[in-house]
């Protein structure tokens, strides 16, 4: 006999009833990326959407190759360029009401741009005048954000303290596949599901971080799998599809915005151009994997489908063309004017007021600048 | 005027109501970290205010500090103004990625367009017989930011007055709250608390002629302690409670300095790339031609924070800071 059993003080019972907390199974992502264009489903598509949509993804692609040439001729200091993305990126801004805000990376000008914000304003960090051009406010736009992942719980954030204040608003948060290994990425999804926070997360995976494929970045089933392990439905949908992205998109945001919670989308995409204009991709990666994708453009995916169709005749296509044309000149026009930053301006908005540090060293710069202009004659806006 | 009855109260309970009040006067103040609603945090500093405001304004989040900061963001972002608990020092550090990229910058970075009024509470400093992370001074870290104010106070009544004060910014504000303090009790009026006197000055604690300590948070009852015990070594001790390491009061400061020619920095925190470096560089910038002896710093040692049994020994306490006046080249003087 043992010692508890002689006290009789011990009475073996089945562990108390553990239950599953919920059935996993409507979170689980279809085994395939969902697809619109090519498919059955591209007939119940709103053809008025898919022309606006089209009408962007030339506009986007100008843009981008427009800001890649502003690079090359020294007017951006570095442009992670979208090109092969656009599908992503603009339907990313279209599914999104005024009211609802978006949570850009570094890589999502276009998004940005669709959105409405200036291309000029948008472009500031990439130009490097300042770190930020755009009112955030004005369009709902959140800064771009470098450190990855890090933009992600902010949209968490801002998505619960609407909810709180009775806001219908929904937030946007966009993030790469490489970000998803980053702990914002998990705590942020965490935050979200808890809270039930009306915030869609697309991840634009396009198959590398900088030179690392996905392989290296992760062993789950695809990332939109993450999503279970959170308590959110997870969705997989062909990035190149423009009408795929935005109804998954358009979904997640009415659910998130009628109290159902996040979602997390992973659009399958790729990223046509190197990382950056300062990126050799040719050390990572063949053409023969670039010109898989490019058979897979979404423009031209977008395009034919509506030409086959007879939603889409040459005069609209070029009517599209002609816009593209006109926003990449006028962004030509205004990127090759010499940005004004002006010295003096470091020390303003440090702090809402100011300290009697930076008083003095405010006073060091002015003098500095009057020296040199005694020395130059031209202020460097120093005149403030 | 009726009198009212100025009980006792710990510099705890001063933080809570300093809460309390701030919520009560603005519906924007929430709350959120880690165990600050049921049970109130582990320091029992945000005691009822989840029963008081409900668990919207008053949230225990999920364990991830770096959420809790990055989601405060956002919430500012939409016009909160979160009031964030760190539960201890050293577990703050996986929101400084946040802190840095993101809460110190953001007003810059758009040019004052979107302003973060975020106060971060931290418990800071040693002498509770802690193990290992619940001990740091981690107040160096905060001060090499640019863009937050870090405030510390080291009275009952500072503690209300600084932590409403930091919550009514619109700058984020990391409060840092000497943990042994926490305790500390003296006679304060919850009914009529003071408001304290513009963000960012010292305050002198003990006038004195001959050497002035300067020093912050946990330090300070060590240095009115050494000053007591100057007297009968015949120094009349000044003691200068900083209260703010960012913004830095080099006025009330220098003016102290330049009054007595003598300094000595005292604080918990290492002395290598420690604050006091920087004070003793500013005061020496500024006060070169008062100075009778070059500005000495009394810190913890550079070592990893110690285990419980062995903390005494890291700590300044009054005979360290005594040795250090007494190299203040008195004889030089006469
Ligand atoms: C926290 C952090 N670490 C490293 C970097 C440097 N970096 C910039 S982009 C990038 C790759 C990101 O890849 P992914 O998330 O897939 O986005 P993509 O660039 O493909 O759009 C890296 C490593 C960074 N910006 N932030
Ligand atoms: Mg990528």
């Amino acid at each position: 006999m043992t010692v508890l059993e002689q006290r009789g003080a011990y009475r073996p019972s089945p562990p108390p009833a553990w239950q599953p907390r919920m059935d996993p199974a409507p979170l689980l992502p279809d085994a395939e990326p969902y697809r619109v264009l090519g498919t059955e489903a591209a007939g119940e598509a709103d053809p008025d959407l898919l022309r606006r949509l089209h009408a962007q993804l030339v506009r986007g692609r100008r843009y981008n190759t427009q800001a890649t040439a502003l690079t090359k001729q020294g007017r951006l200091a570095v442009y992670p360029s979208s090109t092969g993305q656009e599908a992503c990126e603009v339907a990313a801004a279209l599914a999104l009401e005024e009211r609802d805000w978006l949570f850009p990376s570094y890589r999502d000008t276009l998004a940005v741009v669709a959105r409405g914000v200036d291309p000029v304003a948008a472009l500031t960090l990439l130009r490097g005048d300042w770190h930020h051009g755009y009112d955030p406010h004005e369009h709902r736009v959140a800064p771009l954000s470098t450190p990855l992942a890090t933009q992600l719980p902010h949209a968490v954030g801002l998505a619960h303290a609407a909810r709180l204040k009775g806001d219908d608003v929904v937030a946007l948060a966009m993030v790469g596949d490489g970000g998803t290994s980053e702990g914002d990425f998990h705590e942020a999804l965490n935050f979200a599901a808890v809270w039930q926070a009306p915030v869609v997360f697309l991840v634009q995976n396009n198959g590398f971080a900088i030179s690392v494929p996905l392989a290296k970045q992760t062993a789950a089933p695809s990332l939109a799998h993450k999503a279970v392990g959170y308590g959110m439905p997870g969705r997989l949908v062909d990035g190149n599809d423009a009408a795929a992205v935005h109804e998954v998109l358009a979904d997640a945001v009415r659910h998130a915005r009628a109290g159902g919670g996040p979602t997390l989308v992973e659009a399958v995409t790729y990223r046509i151009d190197a990382h950056t204009n300062a990126d050799d991709a040719t050390r990572y990666r063949g053409d023969a994997e670039i010109e898989a994708w490019r058979a897979h453009d979404p423009v031209q995916l977008l395009e034919r489908e509506l030409t086959g169709r007879g939603l889409l005749d040459e005069a609209a296509i070029e009517a599209a063309r002609q816009d593209a044309e006109e926003m990449a000149a006028d962004l030509r026009e205004r990127m090759n004017r010499d940005p004004e930053p002006h010295p003096m301006d470091l020390f303003d908005h440090v702090y809402a007021g100011t300290t009697s540090q930076l008083r003095e060293q405010r006073a060091l710069l002015r003098a500095e600048l009057e020296a040199e202009h005694e020395r130059h004659g031209e202020p460097e806006g120093g005149a403030r | 005027m009726t009198t009212v009855a100025v009980k006792p109260a710990t510099m705890a309970q001063a933080l809570t109501r300093a809460m309390r009040d701030a919520m009560a006067a603005d519906p924007t103040v929430h709350v959120l970290g880690e165990d600050v609603g049921t049970l109130g945090g582990v320091f029992r500093v945000t005691d009822g205010l989840a029963k008081e405001f409900g668990e919207d304004r008053c949230t225990d989040t999920p364990l991830a500090e770096a959420g809790i900061l990055g989601t405060a963001v956002g919430m500012a972002m939409y016009g909160l103004r979160p009031v964030v608990e760190m539960q201890f020092d050293a577990f703050a550090y996986p929101a400084l990625e946040q802190l840095i990229s993101h809460v110190s910058r953001m007003r810059n970075r758009t040019r004052g367009r979107v302003p973060l009024p975020i106060t971060v509470r931290v418990p800071y400093g040693g002498g509770i017989g802690g193990v290992e992370h619940h001990s740091d001074s981690s107040e160096a870290y905060y001060m090499a930011t640019p863009g937050l104010h870090v405030l510390t106070p080291a009275t009952v009544a500072d503690a209300y007055g600084m932590l409403r004060q930091a919550i009514a910014s619109d700058d984020p504000v990391v409060f840092l709250e000497p943990k042994r303090l926490y305790w500390s009790k003296d006679t304060w009026n919850p009914e009529q608390p003071t408001e304290v006197e513009p963000v960012g000055r010292a305050v002198v604690r003990r006038p004195g002629t001959s050497a002035t300590l300067l020093t912050y948070g946990p330090s300070l009852p060590v240095c009115l302690e050494a000053a007591e015990a100057a007297r009968a070594e015949g120094w009349d001790l000044e003691v200068l409670d900083l209260r703010s390491l960012v913004p830095f009061d080099d006025e009330t400061v220098c003016a102290a300095v330049r009054r007595t020619g003598r300094a000595v920095v005292v604080h918990e925190s290492t002395g290598f790339g420690g604050p006091g470096g920087e004070i003793a560089a500013r005061v020496t910038e500024r006060c070169f031609h008062h100075l009778e002896a070059p500005v000495l710093r009394v810190a913890g040692f550079d070592i990893p924070y110690p285990p419980p049994m062995l903390e005494r020994h890291h700590l300044p306490g009054v005979d360290r800071v005594l040795d250090a006046v007494a190299r203040l080249q008195w004889e030089a003087e006469g």
